[in-house]
């Protein structure tokens, strides 16, 4: 799979169908996968794909020293290829703009504190039932396989992984949910590491870097953290596609994607909307119904 | 302890109003007009719509040591510019969500419909409110977190 996707992206660069190819290449201390931008056809071996791709590309395609470099040809897994979709229906790039290399994906392993593989898979992943990106221009790898892996998962795809701890965190008391996210939030240094991995933070200036006046406070401290983690996960309500970066991410190990899981369960549940499912689609908070429900409101 | 210091040492929650400018500012105000007598404990914000309230201007108002919030607006259909409640509808709908999972008390976030005509009901809603948080007693684990901070 690998050579493949490395042939793929030589023809596209040498073809001058793209200009930079966006991929994942070994380039953190100890060989950790990253992050890696190919302009030069005879650079493609630089590229890498294994179980250690945790993160998301597509957070690149808005920047603007990427942009500069011209047309991307980005590599992305099932979850990712979401992002994409949502960006394209937030206006934020042109879907014709990209040449989106899908890439069949078993699954992504966690890592420890020093960056090392666990063997266990993300929760995402153990709930996954799209294995095989949708609304890609190349999908690379055997897509029968990647169909058997969704219809292995389907069955309890809402009761392992991620939406196991949301459900267990869900039914504790109200005082012992704040207490787990005091101690959680705590461990925050507000290193906005959630904000830059995240593929729909795309704002050029972030509430959470202004400070006239501060609507949050900029530095870390606990009634701030609060502030911050809330806003950070309201944000991408009705948007977040669940690729888990935001938690790869974080240096103290904080679950930020239960809080996303809640919101994407709760516009699932309450508006039968899944977030990057199609392209065109109207985001869930810019629009409305006469009829949404508000027995909550007096 | 006389009389006097008992009556100032007693708990008098702190309620925070976020409300908007074409209804529910109107039926507060008419709730004066008409002489309808509501606790003080309320601090009214107006604001142009309740489309306009930020979700993090609630987490403030804890922050500043609200006990309970108010947020109130214009009937579905109703809204000076058409759509703005419809909108905050479906937000508040969600972040209740959020703020379920974070652990933040619900019973400690309002939202109505008050409309330019319902003074009544402005002064029936806010003197409940009180009420209850003043039985709740203040928001301790809000209060904890900022003064740890």
């Amino acid at each position: 799979m690998e050579t493949e996707l490395r042939n793929a992206i030589r023809k596209l660069l040498e073809e001058k169908t793209v200009d930079v190819a966006i991929g994942y290449g070994r380039v953190g201390v100890n060989g950790a996968v990253g992050a890696t931008f190919v302009t030069n056809p005879d650079d493609v071996d630089r590229l890498v794909w294994n179980n250690e791709c945790r993160q998301n590309l597509a957070t690149h395609l808005t920047r603007a020293e990427i942009k500069k470099l011209g047309k991307p040809a980005i590599v992305v897994k099932a979850c990712d290829a979401r992002a994409v979709v949502v960006l394209c229906n937030e206006a934020q790039i042109k879907r014709e703009d990209v040449y989106v290399i899908g890439v069949v994906c078993d699954g992504i392993e966690t890592a420890d504190a020093a960056g090392n593989k666990t063997g266990a898979l993300m929760g995402k992943c153990l709930s996954c039932v799209e294995h095989a990106a949708k609304n890609v221009d190349l999908l690379i790898g055997d897509e029968a396989a990647a169909k058997a892996l969704d219809e292995k998962n389907a069955p309890n795809a809402k009761s392992v992984g991620h939406y196991e701890k949301l459900a267990k965190l869900r039914a504790m008391s109200q005082k012992e949910r704040f207490e787990y996210w005091r101690e959680q939030f705590s461990k925050c240094i507000r290193c906005h590491a959630c904000r830059q991995n995240c593929p729909l933070c795309y704002c050029n200036r972030c509430v959470a870097d202004k400070n006239r006046p501060t609507r949050i406070d900029t530095s870390s401290s606990l009634k701030g953290n609060f502030a911050w983690n809330i806003l950070r996960a309201f944000h991408l309500a009705g948007r977040c596609v669940g690729c888990g970066a935001c938690a790869a991410a974080c240096p103290a190990g904080i679950e930020l994607d239960l809080l996303n899981l809640t919101l994407a369960n709760a516009a699932e549940d309450q508006f039968g909307y899944v977030s990057g499912k199609e392209l065109g689609e109207l985001p869930l908070i810019g629009t409305y119904s006469p009829t949404d429900k508000e027995e909550f409101i007096r | 302890m006389n009389a006097e210091t008992k009556s100032t040492d007693a708990f008098e929650p702190k309620i925070v109003a976020f409300v908007c400018n074409w209804c529910t500012y109107l039926g507060a105000d008419l709730a004066g007009t008409n002489r309808l007598e509501y606790p003080a404990n309320i601090r009214i914000l107006r604001l142009p719509c309740t489309g306009r309230v930020d979700f993090n201007l609630i987490v403030k108002a804890f922050e500043i040591g609200a006990d309970a919030v108010l947020v109130s607006g214009c009937h579905p259909g109703d809204c000076h510019y058409t759509a703005g409640n419809f909108h905050a509808r479906r937000r508040w709908d969600l972040f209740r969500e959020l703020l379920d999972t974070v652990g933040i008390d619900l019973n400690r976030v309002y939202f109505s419909w008050i409309s330019a005509a319902e003074g009544a009901k402005f002064q029936k809603l806010v003197t409940e409110i009180v009420d209850k948080t003043r039985e709740m007693g203040p928001y301790e684990d809000y209060k904890k977190l900022v003064a740890e901070s």
